[in-house]
């Protein structure tokens, strides 16, 4: 006999249980129409995969599951859908939610299915996901998915069956063992294997069933050859010992910490529904689509249990019952303790219904009016999770939230008790369930706040990058601008800028003389020229300076050059060895070649490297260097044409290169490649060359020849003259000095068109629109001076 | 060392106390430095209560600029959207009486608002997405804009600079995910009560003795 604890407080409330206990348990005829609520489990609603005007067989699924905690929805008959809507369901507040209507056929036809019998050799992973396709979910009343219950991630050491069912009027369960033991016993069978067989398995059982435990007993007996691990227990009578956190702490003397599950205790706790609908789903391949509920109370003139398809409108289900409207003041679901009002008789019959209740106005009288609150403390003596409803109560009234919290509102599982015990009458439970629902709101709405507050905050700084970005972008623009300007300034003798350009040039030049900075060109220009000619310089400088890494270096890629001639030799060793192909064979000959020429150049640049290495300045290096840093100096300072022609030099130089390489050659790949070499070349140069024609011929040349410091400082005082006579002269004289230049300008021009078209040159075309240009800008300028005139 | 502070009682007692003021002064400007905070608290704690509709109601651009207002001393009770329920959060923090909403900033609203943008109207101009303060709309230039209901605050900030007119703010139709349970209706004070069956004749009071 094992050791029974008892539980803090607890009521002891009429039973009422024997009304309906009398007949056996009933089926009802189809209902004209079955209602399937896309959520009757705790969690994510399922998704429907039906649509109006689908045929459905019994127990086809409608709706699967959505997310880790949620459960399937089946057809409990064969029929079609006809519509899925809003419509009622049960629900406290009575209001509507999306459902799966069905219209039955009468055919009642199963869809194929087929279960496990050797379920014993199967995965309890495999298991788990059948149970969560046939939606199953907590029969006892709470609908939490039970796939979800049963793969925790702790150890499990025990399970516990609830067949304690300990509110009031409510059989469902007593009738369920009484008639279906085998079932339940073989589905705790498979709960075990799932669970990994547990120590302890045990079934509580309140000591007012006794046919139930009887049943049980019997079946356990039968059942012995797959080992009689589980263990009956029967317990005193005591509402509400049949809450989950209540019967661990009866059966196991543990009590679950606040805010913890009982799986973190080693525990699983199943109701005995649960366990017979998980050995339909698992050995008889049968979802979830009808369930045990009873109908009871004085407005019925038969009180019993019914096997209930699933979406049964409960009006149906009172109408085969005697139902007499008229003498019920109120319809419950649920037991008279912990049910809600039913609005409305259309509401289905869900997973979680166990009882519907239609009491007489005498057997529950409307509620008294509430007292004050005397401070009495028969809640607290009544309160089987040891809290202290009368502070509770005070808090939820002034919606002290905090203390609410503190005085561990969470804990309450809603039993009532309190409220039952109340001299005073006050809905105690209802102050708490409007609490806890204040409370979570409360946290939702902290949750989008906090959420809200970073997206503002989000917003913010993406606004601020957007209007730095900008800034940086009109920045840009507004020096771009200020840069033409000034070129533009520059061109057209411009005074101010070109004084500044002077100076500059001049100090560059007096700073740096060996960089012959070219004497045209804006200030930010020359920096970069500047720029280019040091890190050109920098590099020339890092060469010269480590002689030791170079050399290093040039060891290394004799090695490597060595190692890949050899290789190569190898290769064509063993290719010849090998009888290949005449052409892999030429392909390794032109490899080891390649190689054998890389390791002499590599060797000629040590030696030519170790030679000059006896004294620490090294001539050649060094003036190459120098050179290098010249040319580039020189190539930046070469106006376009200049660079062409480089250009045009450098590839003919190449392609006489190539020529002499092709004639020496008799290799025919090489040949191949090194003529398309030859033609790209060619190509090459002559876009070079057209390029070269396409520029209009040098103005004046820059006098790069001159000292630079000579030509800053005359390009100094020439604008200083320029300024000073600017700033004496009327608008009128500046008009016709503009004029003048303009006119020697279109004079100069003149003069290079006719040589341009005595040469017969290609440029004439562009020499004549710029002639056009002036002739125009000329005579703009006369009507001008002409208008001022007047 | 004993001679000394005995012979010059004064000395020594002025130097013993300028030395202890020098040890402690260093050990508090470490400390000052060491263990500074970044920020200032209050406001955090002031900004984490606020509802974070970024409004602009109480006259401040966001909740934020309002947070370190009241940290200056501005009054707790320009809140609408947060209502008596944040004014009496704020109330305990600061440790202050809660005083009523004040009416000039607006009215707190019944049900929670969400902008719903009339699709067919909309022509497409940007205009509110760039009021919205936590980028709940979407859209772009010439193509029809939307709300995304679950991250708009309801603060209707993109209401006004719509040219058409076609954003409306619809109340949140309830759900059986947020419906929730009610308090039930306060108890009746005995005195106030009609039916006087329940009350013993010395309850009476006032009424007696009238």
């Amino acid at each position: 006999m094992r050791k029974i604890w008892d539980i803090p407080g607890g009521i002891h409330p009429p039973e009422n249980k024997k009304q309906s206990v009398d007949q056996s348990i009933g089926a009802l005829p189809l209902p004209d129409r079955l209602v399937l609520p896309l959520n009757q489990h705790i969690g994510a609603p399922a998704r429907p995969v039906v649509k109006p005007g689908d045929r459905v067989l019994k127990g086809q699924v409608v709706a699967e599951p959505h997310g880790i905690v949620s459960a399937g929805v089946h057809a409990s008959t064969s029929g079609v859908v006809e519509s899925i809507s809003l419509h009622p369901v049960p629900h406290p507040s009575a209001m509507s939610s999306n459902c799966i209507i069905v219209r039955p056929d009468g055919e009642d036809r199963w869809i194929e299915h087929q279960g496990i019998a050797d379920y014993g050799s199967r995965d309890p992973q495999q298991l788990l996901d059948i149970i969560r396709l046939s939606g199953i979910a907590g029969l006892g009343g709470a609908g939490f998915p039970a796939s979800v219950k049963l793969g925790p991630r702790q150890p499990i050491d025990t399970l516990i069956i609830n067949g304690t069912e300990c509110e009031p009027y409510i059989t469902a369960d007593d009738m369920l063992m009484r008639e279906r033991p085998g079932e339940i016993v073989a589905g705790i069978r498979i709960l075990a294997h799932i669970l990994g067989n547990p120590a302890n398995i045990l079934i509580g059982i309140e000591d007012n069933k006794p046919e139930a435990y009887d049943a049980l007993e019997a079946a356990l007996a039968s059942n012995s050859s797959e080992g009689s691990d589980i263990e009956l227990v029967d317990f005193p009578t005591k509402y509400p010992s049949g809450g989950e956190k209540q019967l661990i702490q009866i059966l196991t003397g543990k009590e679950v910490p606040s805010g913890k599950l009982p799986a973190e205790l080693g525990i699983v706790c199943h109701n005995v529904g649960t366990t017979q609908a998980i050995y339909r789903a698992i050995v008889l391949g049968e979802p979830l689509i009808s369930r045990i509920t009873t109908v009871t109370g004085q407005s019925c003139a038969i009180n019993r249990n019914y096997d209930v398809l699933l979406g049964t409108p409960v009006r149906h289900l009172l109408a085969n019952n005697g139902f007499d409207a008229d003498s019920c003041p109120r319809l419950i679901m649920g037991g008279p303790m912990m049910g809600f009002t039913l609005e409305n008789p259309e509401v289905p019959v869900i997973k979680t219904t166990n009882c519907i209740l239609a009491p007489s106005r005498e057997e529950m009288p409307p509620a008294p009016l509430p007292q004050p609150c005397i401070r009495c403390g028969m809640c607290a003596e009544a309160c089987p999770a040891s809290l202290l409803p009368q502070q509770l109560f005070w808090y939820a009234q002034s919606e002290n939230f905090d203390r609410l919290e503190a005085h561990n509102l969470f804990d309450c599982i809603e039993c009532g008790a309190c409220a039952y015990v109340c001299p005073s009458n006050i809905p105690l439970v209802q102050y708490y369930r409007a609490a806890k629902g204040e409370i979570r709101t409360l946290k939702q709405e902290k949750i989008k706040a906090d959420h809200s507050r970073q997206r503002f905050e989000f917003h913010k700084e993406r606004l601020e990058r957007a209007e730095a970005e900008k800034a940086a972008k009109r920045e840009a623009r507004r020096r771009a601008t200020e840069s033409a300007r000034a070129r533009g300034a520059e061109d057209d003798s411009g005074i101010t800028a070109s004084v500044a350009t002077s100076t500059e040039a001049s100090s560059t030049a007096a700073t740096s003389p060996e960089a012959k900075a070219p004497e045209a060109g804006t200030s930010a220009a020359k920096a970069t020229v500047e720029d280019i000619i040091m890190a050109a310089k920098a590099r020339a400088e890092a060469r010269k300076a480590s002689p030791e890494q170079r050399r290093a270096a040039l060891e290394r890629g004799i090695e490597a050059a060595r190692h890949r001639l050899d290789s190569t030799r190898q290769k064509l060793a063993d290719g010849e060895a090998d009888n290949l192909g005449e052409a892999s064979l030429d392909k390794l000959r032109a490899a080891v070649e390649d190689a054998r020429v890389k390791l002499a150049d590599a060797e000629g640049k040590l030696a030519k490297l170790d030679l000059p290495d006896s004294n620490d300045s090294d001539p050649a290096d060094s003036s190459r260097d120098t050179g290098s840093a010249e040319r580039v100096a020189k190539k930046l300072g070469d106006s376009p044409r200049q660079q062409l022609q480089g250009k045009i030099a450098a590839i003919n130089n190449r392609i006489a290169v190539t020529e002499q390489k092709l004639a020496e050659l008799t290799d025919a790949a090489t040949l191949d490649a090194l003529r398309s070499g030859l033609d790209k070349q060619r190509q090459k140069l002559a876009e070079a060359q057209q390029q070269l024609s396409a520029l209009p011929v040098d103005t004046a040349p820059a006098p790069v020849e001159s000292p630079v410091q000579d030509a800053a400082a005359a390009a100094i005082t020439r604008a200083r003259e320029k300024a000073a006579r600017l700033a004496q002269m009327s608008p009128e004289e500046k008009l016709r000095s503009n004029l003048d230049s303009l006119v020697s300008r279109l004079d100069k021009a003149r003069a290079r068109l006719a040589t341009a078209i005595a040469e017969n040159a290609d440029h004439v075309e562009t020499l004549r629109t710029t002639v056009v240009n002036l002739e125009s800008k000329v005579r703009e300028a006369e009507t001008k001076l002409a208008q001022g005139d007047h | 060392m004993y001679d000394i502070i005995a012979q010059e009682p004064l000395i020594a007692a002025l130097t013993a106390l300028v030395g202890l003021a020098v040890v402690f002064g260093a050990v508090l400007g470490f400390a000052a430095v060491r263990f500074k905070v970044e920020g200032d608290p209050i406001v955090d704690q002031i900004d984490s209560l606020l509802p974070q509709t970024q409004c602009g109601q109480c006259g401040h651009p966001g909740c934020r600029p309002y947070a370190e207002a009241i940290a200056n001393g501005e009054a707790i009770n320009k809140c609408p959207p947060g209502g008596q329920t944040t004014i009496n959060a704020l109330a305990n923090l600061l440790d202050v009486p809660a005083p009523e909403l004040d009416a000039e900033h607006g009215v707190e609203s019944e049900v929670k608002k969400v902008a719903y943008i009339r699709e067919d109207e909309c022509i497409g101009c940007t205009k509110c997405i760039q009021a919205c303060p936590v980028d709940a709309i979407l859209g772009a230039a010439k193509q029809m804009h939307t709300v995304i209901a679950s991250e708009c605050t309801g603060c209707d900030l993109c209401v006004e600079p719509c040219p058409v007119d076609c954003i409306d703010m619809l109340p949140l139709t309830p759900t059986l995910a947020d419906w929730r349970w009610q308090l039930p209706p306060p108890t009746p004070s005995l005195l106030n009560r009609q039916s006087k069956a329940n009350i013993i004749a010395t309850d009476r009071g006032g009424s007696a003795a009238a």
